[in-house]
């Protein structure tokens, strides 16, 4: 199985790897997938208090070429969105961009379950309601 | 030196120059059916047939007329197993072999499950290895065959085939290993270590895929297959099919060329297997998979912890291994063998697997320990469990989401 260019790309140059301190509460926190199953992300997401804008996002992953692209993409697409923005973030959206196989779409579903979780933690902090999501994973 | 380089002996072998030139002449002009009986072209076939019989024989210890010819191991065990099991069904249906079976032979257990078959499979320690007193115990009045593989193919672990050999002998019991793995890179001898049946295979002796034996002994006692491919009673009338002679030819020099290289050939692998993996150990948290004493020369199992096999494997794409991660495989379930060693999943999913072969230079073996090492530092640089390992954190007493 061949990796697509993009793949290879965010593996070879991963973006915004990292960690950002999870005792701010500008900072939102999700850990997804489990060690048994081979994929752990992390992603983190810094938002501005006053613009609500996300202005900086990190990640770290154990897993495949195809988790960690998945992964470092999202952090690409996070930073400069608003938090509505970044709910709109669909995992479809990583599969297309990165040429993911059928195999590799759990990766995405994965990277997209981060994004939520990152937001819900740093809602958490804000004394907001975690958003429950009524999406249906392709 | 040439890339990408080779290092998945494990998972196949180029075929020797000196294999493939003795074999050319059987697909040009000397291309008869060896069943030909009657003219010079079938004559010429089966004179080399007979020839190749007698250097696999060599190797083995075996004698030239216990050599049935298939297309490939995977062919020879489903022909055992099966085989027994329809040959000797009045004596009996239970069957013993070891959770770290290939799947040929694991799923051909299962096959005869269906049919009624009682299977018991062995568990084996966390260094790969099953004790004798397991098959003791196992071992039952209807019991009619004991299979257990001589050499593991993912961790290279030998297990004790001369003593569970003789242990099947007194307790007049066949025993069946699958020696894919171990004919050519370490001494076989069927007689020694009292093997009734054996498959074996070309293609992981520097021959060609696609033929390969199962020695059937002939005496003390006699043994017989029921043939699983009918049609023309080749083989003893064991195995039907058209004799594949420019692939037996090729596997005969390639046992000859093994029966003769073999022992330096050890030394040479063991020697390159011990540097690389003396060198990857270095590296923190790093672990070999399977007993390191009990071992074949040219294979190394190594688990990174933290790191995973796929994205590793993505990190050296210039060297071919192979890892047991759940990742690089297509039911995405880690490797049962690993996990029957009962490793911990950071472990399963983060081994890589080496199979040195003869072909293998020390350049290489230098240049994949530069590979590894950087490409496994920069994915613990990535790696949220590094972080929280190095923090101090205990990874089992988090709640993990489950997908």
């Amino acid at each position: 199985m061949a990796y697509s260019d993009k793949v290879v790309d965010h593996y070879t140059n991963p973006r915004n790897i990292g960690t950002l301190d999870k005792s701010k509460n500008t900072v939102g926190t999700g850990l997804v997938g489990a060690p048994e199953c081979g994929d752990v992300m992390r992603l983190q997401i810094e938002v501005n208090d006053e613009t609500g804008v996300i202005q900086d996002a990190k990640f770290k992953t154990f897993g495949c070429g195809s988790a960690i692209a998945s992964s470092s993409l999202a952090t690409e697409w996070l930073k400069g969105k608003t938090i509505d923005q970044a709910l709109e973030i669909d995992n479809m959206d990583i599969v297309e961009e990165l040429a993911l196989p059928p195999v590799k779409i759990h990766c995405s579903v994965l990277a997209e379950d981060a994004i939520r979780m990152a937001i819900n933690d740093y809602r958490a902090k804000q004394g907001l309601e975690p958003l429950i999501s009524e999406k249906v994973h392709h | 030196m040439k890339l990408p380089i080779y290092l998945d002996n494990n998972a196949t072998t180029q075929v020797d120059p000196r294999v493939f030139e003795v074999m050319i002449p059987y697909f040009l002009n000397d291309f008869g059916n060896a069943a030909s009986k009657s003219h010079p072209f079938g004559w010429k076939a089966e004179e080399a047939v007979d020839y190749a019989r007698e250097q696999i024989a060599a190797l083995i210890g075996a004698n030239e007329k216990e050599i049935i010819f298939t297309s490939g191991a995977t062919e020879s065990n489903n022909l055992a197993i099966k085989g027994v099991y329809e040959m000797y069904a009045a004596k009996g249906n239970h069957f013993i072999t070891v959770t770290t079976e290939h799947k040929a032979v694991l799923d051909a257990c299962k096959h005869l499950e269906k049919l009624g078959a009682e299977i018991t499979y062995l568990p084996v320690g966390s260094d790969g290895l099953l004790k004798v007193e397991q098959v003791a115990e196992a071992i039952k009045p209807n019991t009619v065959l004991v299979s257990v593989m001589y050499g593991n193919n993912e961790l290279g672990v030998i297990q004790p085939i001369r003593e569970i050999g003789k242990l099947c002998k007194e307790k007049g019991v066949l025993f069946h290993t699958d020696a894919t793995q171990a004919v050519g890179k370490i001494p076989v001898d069927v007689l020694a270590d009292n093997i009734d049946l054996m498959s074996f295979t070309a293609h992981k002796m520097y021959g060609p895929k696609g033929i390969g034996a199962l020695y059937v002994r002939r005496k003390n006692p006699r043994v017989k297959v029921t043939a699983q491919m009918d049609g023309g009673g080749h083989e003893r009338g064991m195995r039907s099919g058209t004799l594949n002679v420019p692939g037996i030819v090729g596997l005969g020099k390639a046992c000859e060329l093994a029966r003769l290289e073999m022992d330096a050939e050890a030394i040479r692998l063991s020697a390159l297997r011990d540097k690389l993996e003396k060198a990857l150990l270095n590296l923190e948290e790093s672990y070999v998979n399977g007993s390191a004493e009990h071992r074949l020369p040219h294979t190394a199992n190594i688990s990174f912890k933290y790191v995973e096999g796929e994205g590793l494997m993505m990190g050296i794409k210039d060297i071919a291994v192979s890892s047991g991660s759940a990742c690089t495989s297509a039911s995405l379930e880690p490797s049962y063998v690993l996990k029957n060693l009962g490793l911990d999943d950071e472990l399963a999913h983060s081994s890589l697997r080496f199979g040195l072969g003869r072909f293998t230079t020390e350049e290489e073996v230098d240049y994949t320990i530069n590979c590894v090492t950087e490409a496994v530092n920069k994915l613990r640089d990535m790696s949220p469990l590094w972080e929280m390992f190095k923090e101090g954190i205990d990874l089992k007493s988090i709640e993990w989401t489950e997908h």
